[in-house]
Parts: structure tokens; C-alpha cells; sequence
């Protein structure tokens, strides 16, 4: 081999030499600049999210206030914040009143008022001030907006398992069996028809689906089941189960498509009918494909906003029934940005929820990721 | 030459098998004896593969297929509309020119036949599981790795197991599409010994592009050549003296 490739003279070699084309070269890098913008977009995006959570994380937001408070002041130089205080008055008047009767009053001035206001708030309940603590963040009661703001987010985790929980396990045997059905059992005309109609019902817009939810599908649940209340986890989780259909069902029927038909054939050689064939061996064959659209579908009915926030009552309650009222994290964002205060600890703990689900759909991709690749390796070189 | 009153196994008359307009097989003729192995020669596209798949109604899954004339195993026109396709393929068995294991375990492949016939009994199916490996003469060399991937065999492997499960459901014609066109010489080899010992228990019909193949493992041969059968006979006249020009270009590499 080494023989082979004697030097030869460089006029010889002259093909070799890289050809100095300039478009070719233009667009490479244009490619290559798109793609780099993207990425650092994403990154962008995700360090805007981590930095407006951050003062939470750090516990700046668990400053004392008062001169009592036991928890540390470490962060005090890095940023004013400027925490919401109420009207005094209207706290001694209305101790518990509806958010819509008490104004709210921004402290600008932070130095002095700050210092009275929460002195009064801390005088009457000692333990509860408008700073987040960990038990604050994890109790179970979501009341961002009060005079002693509750900033627990254990209703939102429940509700958003049980929306999700909900929506998966209707949309994900459905989507399944529907791909099965068109990749091994359709006529070619429907399946041509078929996929088409299921790919635009996935870009299907979900504020239609959560409206759709919303009037009919409630109501006709409501007097199917008997629902204490109209709209609860199990309509929104239906909801969220149209909107998770089309994506299990495209992702499940391109796996399918993907296993060789070589093996569909072996199968009905063996004397297994249609069903035996798709269902024992087509099924596990694209089994990795099959994972990820389930994955994927989790992942959309957990990030899912509109239809949550339309579809599920939008109550932040604990409660172990499907046919409670429910709020999930996607839909306490998307209802209460809009009005959060600026640099709140409100605001931060919206962000907080923000990369909470991040990392999860985060994590639910790593994990289909690193899952289908195990899976294909094993497959393709034998375990 | 023939060591027993050889009986008619399947038997073909007047077939016809068309795809869309397209007329792939004209009017074949043929019986195929009981525990022989025929070998099916031709160019690509003479319409042997397409006889063959008609023998287990594969052609079935060709939505533009249509076949017309008779196609009988055992007397019993398969074509016929009692004729339940699935029982007919698990009677007849088929080995494919790719090896087609199924991703699953070794022993799930062989297995698979049999639990589709409905059979749970583990110790029914080890059984099973161990003869047909032994029968496609795999059983030494996946004996320890029985539960390991099917794909992680080499393509000799594969093949046979692909054999091991054909003759797990015990058919009684066994049909094999070109199945050593994708293995190194020794595979093939060992291919070619097991076809020789399996025809004791199975009426096999073989296509091949390799004549030598034809040669060592058949004995009768049918030279198919654009959809027409031009000569069938025993091999070793097909080879030494067919009685058609075309047989013989076509076995002397003349074309083809």
C-alpha cells in the first residue's frame, strides 16, 4: 500500500489542490453562521430564563426584610430588589380581600417604606412574609397575588401530572393504533389521505382545540361522567390528547414505515396474519421510534399552553381527582405573566416554573436520546 | 437415480400470474416432486421468483397482482377460495435472499412460528427451539447465546437461523429465494449441506442465480426465461444435455 502512493510530479498533483471556488465558500458559511446563530439563540433564550429565576435560586428573594428575619442577606449588593407591598391601610382593613379590591402600590422609593410596610406584615404573621422559602415553594397553596403571597407550587405539579397523565394515556394508544392502522392495514388511497389529514391536525392551532374543549367537550363530559365541575383535569387532559395524537401518530407511523418490509414479508411467510405480524413484529422492530413519539408527546402535552390554560378551569388545587378543576405550570405562566410586577419575587418564581419545565423537556429528550441509541445499538449489533 | 416412487408434490397447470397489464408467468406447467429439491434458474426478471412466491401465495401482497390457472400442494388448489392463506404458509415455509431476523432474540425468532400456532408450553418450545437450530444445523455455534440479539449474528448465521425458524413450524415444502446470494463462500457451503439434508424431510424448491449451486444441491431443474418455462428435466440433463438451445446458452454463460 505504501507502494501505491509513490509521489508523483506536482503537475500530476494539481487535481488534488482544493478548487478555490468563492460561491461554494460564501454559502458554506452562510450555513455555517445560521446554524451557529441558532444555537446561540437557544442558549440565549435559556440564560434569559435561568438569569430572571436566579435571584430565587440564590434565595435572594429570602432576604430578611425586617430586622428579625433569620435567613441570609448575602445578595444584598448584587441588585436593589424592589420587593410588592401592599397598602398598609388596605391591610389592616381588608385582611383577606380579593385580589381585584386591593390595589396594588409599587414601592419606588425602596429605602424607608419597604423597611415599615413589612414590618407590619411581619408583625402580624411572623412566619409567612412575601419572601419565597423552600416550604413557601413547595406548600400547596398558589396565591402569587395576596397580601401574604403563597407561592406554593405543589397544585401546579399535581395539576400538570394529571393533565399530562391524562393526555398520554388517551392520545398515546390511540396515536399508535392509528399508525398501525394506516402503515399495515389502510387501503393505499386512505393511508394517502390519511397521513396528510393527521399532520395538519397536528399543526392544528391549540387555542381552537382549547376553545373546541372548552364549550363542547366539557359539557359533554360534564353530563357523560357527572363532573362536579364543567371544565377539570380529564377535559384539558382530552384536550391536550388531541393535541398530542397527530404528533405520536406521525413519529409512530415513520418508525413503522422505517422497518423493512423484508421483515413484514417474513412474517406473513410464516403464516402469521396481518395483525401478528404488525403487532409482534413490526411494533417491537420500531419499538425506539415508537418510545420517542411517546416521549415526544409527553413532552408536548406537558409544555402545551393554550389548551391547558382554556380547557382546564385554572384552579391551583390539590386534589387526587381527575374531575377537579386544575392548573398547570404552562398555564400559570401564560396567565400570569402578562400581569406579574416587574423583578417581583412573583415574576422570578413564573420564571422558576419556566425552567422547571425546561428541564423536564429537557430530560425527556436526553432520555429518548440516549434511550433510542442504546436501544439501536443493541439491536443493530446484537447484546 | 430416484430412490423411491417419487410422488407429485405441487403441482403447476396452466399458471398464469400477471402484475397490473404486465404478464409475469405464461401458462406454467409443472409438478414438483415430494422430498426432491428442484432448482429454479433464469436471468433476473423471468418470472421464477414469481413462481415461487406463488407456491405461498406471497403475491397475494402485490395489490396489482392476478393469477389465473392451477396451483395445487397435495391436490388441493391453493388458489381456490376455501383455502385459508395463513394455514397454507405455515405449511409451506420460505427463506428470503436478505436474511430477515427479527430484531428480537435468537430463540424469540425460532419461537415464533410455533407461539403463533399457539404454543405456550416453555418446555414444548425449548424443545423446538433446540431441533430446529439442530436441524439448520446453527445449534453449536448460538447454543450459549440463545437469548442474545438475532441481529448479532453474521449473515451465515442469520440465514440459517432464518431456516431454523422456517422449519420450526414444521411445513412441509420449504421455498428459499436466492438464499445464499448474500453470503461469503463457507456460509453457502453450509447452506448447500443443510438444503442436502433437509430434503430428506421437506419438498424444497430453491432459486438461484448460481448454477453451480443448481447443480451440486438440485435434483431437477426448470430454466424460466421471460415468464415462459422453457425446459424442465433432471439437472444433470439440464446441465449435460438440455434439449433446448436457450437452456443451453443460458447454462453455459452464454447470456444471461
Amino acid at each position: 500500500m505504501e507502494q501505491a502512493t509513490t509521489p508523483a510530479s506536482p503537475e500530476q498533483h494539481s487535481f488534488i489542490r482544493k478548487t478555490n471556488n468563492i460561491g461554494e465558500r460564501i454559502i458554506e458559511r452562510g450555513i455555517r453562521i445560521i446554524g451557529g446563530v441558532a444555537v446561540v439563540l437557544i442558549f440565549l433564550i435559556l440564560l434569559f430564563v435561568l438569569r430572571e429565576a436566579l435571584p430565587l435560586l440564590t434565595g435572594a428573594f429570602s432576604q430578611p426584610k425586617t430586622a428579625h428575619g433569620a435567613t441570609t442577606s448575602s445578595a444584598a449588593g448584587d441588585r436593589t430588589l424592589k420587593p410588592e407591598v401592599y397598602n398598609p391601610d388596605v391591610i389592616l382593613s381588608e385582611q383577606q380581600a380579593p385580589e381585584e379590591f386591593t390595589p396594588e402600590v409599587y414601592n419606588l422609593d425602596v429605602s424607608v417604606p419597604v423597611t415599615i410596610t413589612a414590618n407590619t406584615t411581619t408583625t402580624k404573621e411572623p412566619d409567612e412574609g412575601d419572601h419565597i422559602t423552600l416550604s413557601n415553594i413547595l406548600g400547596t397553596i398558589w396565591q402569587p397575588v395576596s397580601t401574604m403571597p403563597k407561592f406554593g407550587i405543589m397544585p401546579l405539579v399535581i395539576g400538570t401530572a394529571k393533565t399530562t397523565f391524562v393526555a398520554i394515556f388517551i392520545g398515546a394508544p390511540l396515536g399508535i393504533l392509528a399508525a398501525l392502522y394506516a402503515a399495515f392495514f389502510a387501503p393505499r388511497r386512505l393511508r394517502e389521505i390519511m397521513k396528510p389529514m393527521v399532520e395538519i391536525l397536528a399543526g392544528f392551532p391549540s387555542v381552537v382545540i382549547g376553545f373546541f374543549c372548552l364549550l363542547y367537550v366539557g359539557s359533554a363530559l360534564q353530563s357523560l361522567f357527572g363532573f362536579q365541575y364543567r371544565l377539570n383535569a380529564f377535559v384539558g387532559g382530552i384536550g391536550l390528547a388531541i393535541a398530542v395524537i397527530p404528533i405520536v401518530f406521525t413519529i409512530t407511523e415513520d418508525a413503522l414505515s422505517a422497518v423493512p418490509k423484508s421483515l413484514l414479508e417474513a412474517s406473513l411467510a410464516m403464516g402469521a396474519t396481518q395483525w401478528e405480524s404488525a403487532y409482534k413484529v413490526m411494533l417491537p422492530a420500531a419499538f425506539p421510534g415508537v418510545f420517542a413519539a411517546v416521549l415526544l408527546g409527553i413532552g408536548r402535552a406537558f409544555g402545551e399552553t393554550m389548551i391547558a390554560l382554556m380547557a382546564t378551569g385554572n384552579a391551583a388545587m390539590v386534589s387526587a381527582s381527575i374531575g377537579d378543576p386544575v392548573r398547570t405550570f404552562s398555564a400559570t405562566i401564560g396567565a400570569e405573566m402578562g400581569e406579574v410586577i416587574w423583578g417581583s419575587a412573583h415574576y422570578s418564581i413564573l420564571f422558576f416554573l419556566g425552567v422547571l419545565l425546561f428541564v423536564v423537556s429537557f430530560t425527556l429528550n436526553a432520555v429518548t436520546e440516549l434511550f433510542i441509541k442504546e436501544r439501536l445499538a443493541k439491536k443493530l449489533q446484537g447484546g | 437415480m430416484s430412490k423411491k416412487i417419487a410422488e407429485t408434490k405441487i403441482e403447476a397447470k396452466d399458471l398464469s400470474v400477471y402484475y397490473g397489464a404486465k404478464q409475469a408467468l405464461h401458462h406454467i406447467s409443472l409438478s414438483l416432486l415430494e422430498r426432491e429439491v428442484t432448482a429454479f434458474i433464469g436471468p433476473s426478471g423471468c418470472g421464477k421468483s414469481t413462481f415461487l412466491r406463488s407456491i405461498n401465495r406471497m403475491n397475494d401482497l402485490v395489490p396489482t397482482a392476478r393469477v389465473t390457472g392451477n396451483l395445487s400442494i397435495d391436490d388441493v388448489n391453493i388458489y381456490d377460495k376455501s383455502v385459508d392463506v395463513v394455514e397454507l404458509r405455515k405449511r409451506v415455509g420460505m427463506v428470503f435472499q436478505k436474511s430477515t431476523p427479527f430484531p428480537k432474540s435468537v430463540y424469540d425468532n425460532v419461537a415464533f412460528g410455533p407461539r403463533l400456532n399457539g404454543i405456550t408450553d416453555r418446555a414444548e418450545l425449548d424443545r423446538i427451539v433446540e431441533e430446529s437450530l439442530i436441524n439448520a444445523a446453527l445449534f453449536n455455534e448460538v447454543k450459549d447465546r440463545l437469548d442474545a440479539s438475532a441481529m448479532g449474528l453474521s449473515g451465515g448465521q442469520q440465514q440459517r437461523l432464518c431456516i431454523a425458524r422456517a422449519v420450526a413450524v414444521n411445513p412441509s415444502i420449504l421455498l428459499m429465494d436466492e438464499p445464499c446470494s448474500a453470503l461469503d463462500p463457507i456460509s453457502t457451503a453450509k447452506v448447500e449441506e443443510l438444503i442436502l439434508e433437509l430434503k430428506k424431510k421437506y419438498t424444497i424448491v430453491i432459486v438461484t442465480h448460481n448454477m453451480q449451486q443448481a447443480a451440486r444441491v438440485s435434483e431437477y431443474t426448470a430454466f424460466f426465461y421471460m415468464g415462459h418455462l422453457v425446459e424442465y428435466d433432471k439437472t444433470r440433463k439440464i446441465f449435460t444435455n438440455p434439449s433446448k438451445k436457450e437452456t443451453e446458452d443460458y447454462v453455459t454463460g452464454r447470456f444471461g
